[in-house]
């Protein structure tokens, strides 16, 4: 059982501190999501754990799986378990999808690379376990109602918002981490489509996998359901709970809490 | 950081950088003079006719100023420390790998070339230094009369050639006749200095001629090694495609390194002739160690319903200066160009195409994408020409740079000269970074820095590597994961 344990995080970018003390564990299985009006510093907190390099930490630290990880590079984080969902993915011309994920998926499960290709042997391996893995992505597509064509087109390019964020899942549901985070993955999606990625997820999720879902809305929080509710406004986890939370926000907007805080 | 710029030469090194310990047969003195000149032409036994023209090309290098309008010094070539002739062997030409000297087909074994040829070739010519020393062409080819030689045999096929090369006398006779009719038509010898070194020293090279209506369906390939540091290469091939035929050529070259202070000389001549409703690929895989000069003049000339193509990269040398082109003198042809260059440390890549349209309703593209690292420098040059009454063409250039860091630079001088009104031109240049978020992007996923940079520079290339044979595009991006290692700083 992998933990992701976040404590007293205060993130700056370029000078000016953004998150101000967060604490927050997730345990594998267990949903979280963590919810704030614009500008509260959710992507903050999901880039920060990713250790994107522009984030910088200026006290506390994440620490997973009982080893702090705040020094670790991102390829690091992610070969100890950990996984983004873009909000914006980045968009790869020339490298097909399939490529992308295989080389993701030999780097994750075998950190010393693809096989040696010049000896016949090894090319024979290597094509085995090229088909193989084509099956097996092949699976995961079906699960998400990915049309099969996407795995030869080339990394998010020309892809429409919806097909971004099912790719995203795409790649959570092969590389299968122990903790995902979600960046507002519900954002863009219409609802067949956040329906379907919804699914996804919950197909995956379970004892396996740990999920922190970042959102704005509550959404999405009507397909996954969160174990725990939190609520982030101005760098600062400022109200935690259930699912009942949520609900409570979408009735009264974010306003009824920041009134109480000032109460 | 230094470790692992070390690595990336190590990397080149251990796979093309090594050098082979040969005795050379004869060699000129350093130094090009009328006697360098007359020693290569006896050697050889050529005619007369030969023999002036090879004199009458010195006199033109040695009259012609140095260019200077390209991004690297040339000046910086001691020419005069150059050996421009090496015969690494007195064996005659090899038909079977077993027959050649020892230790270079050790070379040619540890380069892959016997593996490439079982597995996908159509025929098979290795340049040593100065000379090819094996030569083969598959027998259904050769029954249907295609000719895959050498030049000196292409330019005197004696008996004895012909038995031992075991070659059909009739097809060799008219392949003849066609060399005598072109060479040096397409690339006269005043064409250029480095036109004009070549006509004058030159010595290996191909000679192909598919005759009418004859589909070459697996690639020909030629493969060029320098061993010695300090010596000069000057190959020249003459392609010609009669009338609705079809070949692809592929061209692969290697160096040992060698320090800095040495360089080596690579000046070829390539003349493509497409005769009516051929078709005619040239690719070229150029990966000189960083010794190597590379100067190199290339040209087609397409009649009509042809279709010409130059796939030219350029990862290797010290300075490439070269800029394919196509004369569309037919109308209804087609004219590509893709030229893609990686420019690392210490290297400079000019390079690009030209096209010339003479002729109505033809279409003509120009791509060009390459990558600058580690203080490189890549430009792009190139040349449209629609000239008048070459109605209703079409073109379109493209040119795509990636600079990896700040010390790298990239260039375009692009000429157009559009002397027809109906003409339709599309011109468009992009110069890209990598940026932060999108290395972040692949790292998340569990991929390292340098494999990241790796990947996206593939990925850049990939409207080239798309067009190669698999095995060579499999060794393409391993080549550029190579050069990516030391970017992390």
């Amino acid at each position: 059982m992998k933990t992701l344990e976040i404590r007293n995080l205060h993130v700056a970018v370029e000078g000016k501190e953004i998150l101000k003390g967060i604490d927050l564990t997730i345990r594998q299985g267990e949903v979280h999501a963590v919810m704030g009006p614009n500008g509260s510093g959710k992507s903050t907190l999901s880039y920060t754990i990713m250790g994107h390099p522009k984030y910088q930490i200026t006290e506390g630290e994440i620490i997973f799986d009982g080893k702090s990880i705040t020094g670790m590079s991102p390829d690091q984080r992610a070969r100890l378990g950990l996984f983004l969902a873009f909000q914006y993915p980045h968009e790869v011309p020339g490298v097909s999808l399939f490529n992308f994920l295989r080389n993701a998926y030999v780097s994750l499960k075998s950190p010393e690379g693809l096989p040696n290709q010049n000896t016949p042997e090894n090319r024979a391996k290597e094509l085995q376990s090229i088909k193989e893995f084509r099956q097996f992505v092949q699976e995961k597509m079906k699960l998400l109602n990915i049309p099969e064509d996407m795995m030869k087109r080339y990394l998010n390019e020309g892809f429409s918002g919806g097909e971004k964020k099912r790719c995203e899942i795409l790649q959570l549901a092969v590389l299968q981490p122990a903790i995902a985070i979600l960046d507002e993955t519900d954002s863009g999606l219409d609802i067949d489509a956040l329906k379907t990625v919804s699914e996804g997820v919950n197909a995956l999720s379970g004892s396996e996998m740990g999920i922190l879902l970042i959102t704005h809305y509550n959404r999405i929080l009507k397909y996954i359901r969160p174990d725990f509710v939190h609520v982030l406004m101005n760098g600062k986890i400022v109200k935690s709970g259930t699912q009942a939370l949520a609900l409570e926000l979408e009735e009264k907007g974010y306003d009824f809490i920041r009134n109480e805080i000032a109460a | 950081m230094v470790d692992q710029m070390l690595d990336f030469r190590k990397g080149y090194g251990e796979k093309y950088g090594f050098s082979t310990k040969t005795k050379s047969a004869y060699e000129t003195e350093k130094g090009l003079t009328e006697k360098t000149v007359k020693e290569i032409s006896d050697l050889k036994n050529e005619p007369q006719w030969l023999r002036d023209f090879r004199l009458k090309a010195l006199t033109h290098y040695m009259k012609r100023k140095m260019p200077m309008w390209g991004i690297a010094d040339l000046n910086q070539i001691n020419f005069d420390d150059v050996t421009y002739y090496v015969k690494p062997t007195d064996q005659a030409q090899a038909t079977s790998w077993e027959d050649l000297p020892p230790e270079i087909r050790k070379t040619f074994d540890q380069l892959g070339i016997p593996e490439a040829e079982r597995k996908f070739l159509g025929g098979v010519g290795v340049q040593f230094e100065s000379e090819n020393l094996y030569h083969s062409l598959q027998e259904n080819l050769q029954k249907q009369g295609v000719i895959f030689v050498d030049p000196d045999t292409g330019l005197n096929p004696t008996d004895e050639r012909i038995k031992q090369l075991k070659l059909n006398k009739d097809a060799m006779q008219l392949a003849h006749s066609k060399f005598k009719e072109w060479f040096g038509k397409v690339v006269p010898f005043m064409d250029n200095k480095f036109a004009a070194l070549n006509s004058a020293v030159f010595s290996g090279g191909s000679f192909i001629y598919v005759p009418k209506g004859v589909e070459v369906t697996m690639p020909l390939q030629a493969y060029f090694r320098i061993n010695k540091e300090n010596v000069g290469q000057f190959e020249r091939t003459l392609i010609i495609a009669d009338e609705g035929s079809k070949v692809s050529y592929v061209e692969g070259c290697t160096a040992p390194m060698y320090s800095d202070d040495k360089h080596s000389l690579h000046s070829a001549v390539v003349e493509i002739v497409a005769l009516p409703g051929s078709t005619v690929r040239y690719t070229t895989i150029q990966n000189w160690s960083n010794n190597v000069y590379n100067l190199v003049t290339k040209r087609a000339f397409a009649y009509e319903n042809c279709t010409v193509e130059w796939i030219d990269a350029n990862i290797g040398s010290r300075v490439t200066m070269k800029y394919p082109s196509i004369y569309i003198f037919g109308q209804n042809s087609k004219a590509d160009i893709l030229s893609v260059a990686f420019a690392g440390r210490g290297q400079v890549q000019d390079t690009g195409g030209k096209v010339l349209h003479f002729a109505p309703n033809c279409t003509s593209k120009i791509i060009s994408k390459s990558v600058s690292k580690d203080g490189g420098r890549a430009s792009y040059r190139g040349l449209l020409k629609i000239a008048k009454g070459a109605a209703n063409a079409k073109s379109t250039v493209r040119c795509d740079a990636l600079l990896m860091d700040e010390h790298s630079k990239t260039d375009t001088y692009p000429y157009n000269e559009i002397e027809d009104d109906t003409a339709t031109v599309t011109h468009e240049a992009a110069v890209g970074k990598i940026g932060q978020d999108l290395i972040f992007y692949l790292m998340s996923r569990g991929i390292t820095e340098q494999q990241a940079l790796g990947m996206i520079v593939n990925g850049f290339f990939e409207v080239f590597t798309k067009e190669l044979p698999m095995e060579y595009a499999v060794e393409f991006n391993r080549l550029i994961q190579l050069e990516m290692a030391g970017s992390v700083g």
